[in-house]
């Protein structure tokens, strides 16, 4: 089992990070990536601010991978969250979940996105093409019902 | 101990950290902690009104009513939206 948790301004490539996941290894039979994107909400947005509380982010990431690993049988696991100026069609979010076949692998990656979007504190900004500072963006009730799919951690 | 704000309370609140020295003995929880806060000024009472401001202490998740004793840091923050 291997496991890379980060929180990091800058980019990621997960090409990089698959290979690097994978390296060497001969055990695995699944990779299961997800990559959140920035989207432009119909042309409205310039980018989101990502916020982000230093030290806890990436401890309650590290939480969310333990749940995650003592669930599914996994054989290695990548989390890198981004925070900062994020433009439309850039990169925020990445998870990669490996496993010997592809249903452990499927459901850690969707279980991971789902407890990291309401339990590590990360909060998302607005801001609008026309120049003004937009709202901070609210959770929704949709992410909170994700949860329930789970049971209790 | 160290208080630290994040993202709208923050910016309500108008600072993301102080530090408090002395507090009076009968604040004991996290709920405890918002209610006082509030009391001292009206930036802290915007910030809480909605009663959606979650906490931390030492940096762990913490219910309103967990007890502050012994925390070096804690932080109030809205609902989360990573990912």
């Amino acid at each position: 089992m291997s496991r890379i948790i980060r929180v990091q301004a800058e980019n990621f490539d997960v090409g990089v990070e698959s290979a690097a996941l994978t390296h060497g290894r001969t055990e695995i039979g699944a990779l299961v990536s997800f990559v959140g994107l920035c989207r432009d909400e119909g042309g409205a947005l310039a980018a989101l601010e990502l916020e982000h509380y230093p030290g806890m982010a990436e401890a309650e990431l590290q939480c969310i991978a333990e749940v995650a690993e003592a669930r599914w049988p996994l054989q290695g696991l990548t989390i890198i969250h981004r925070y900062g100026l994020i433009r439309p069609g850039e990169q925020i979010v990445l998870a990669l979940c490996a496993s010997a076949h592809r249903a452990a692998a499927f459901s850690a990656a969707d279980f991971l996105m789902d407890f990291l979007k309401s339990s590590a504190p990360f909060w998302k900004k607005t801001h609008l093409r026309d120049g003004t500072q937009g709202e901070w963006v609210a959770a929704k009730a949709s992410d909170e019902e994700a949860l329930q799919r789970w049971g209790q951690p | 101990m160290k208080l630290l704000y994040f993202a709208s309370l923050r910016e309500r609140i108008g600072r993301g950290e102080e530090q408090l020295d002395e507090l009076p003995p009968q604040v004991l929880t996290i709920a405890d902690l918002m209610v006082w806060l509030s009391a001292r000024d009206e930036a802290y009472e915007a910030a809480f009104a909605s009663g959606l401001a979650r906490a931390a202490i030492d940096k762990k998740h913490a219910k309103p009513e967990a007890s502050i004793a012994g925390a070096r840091e804690i932080a109030f923050f809205p609902p989360m939206t990573g990912g």
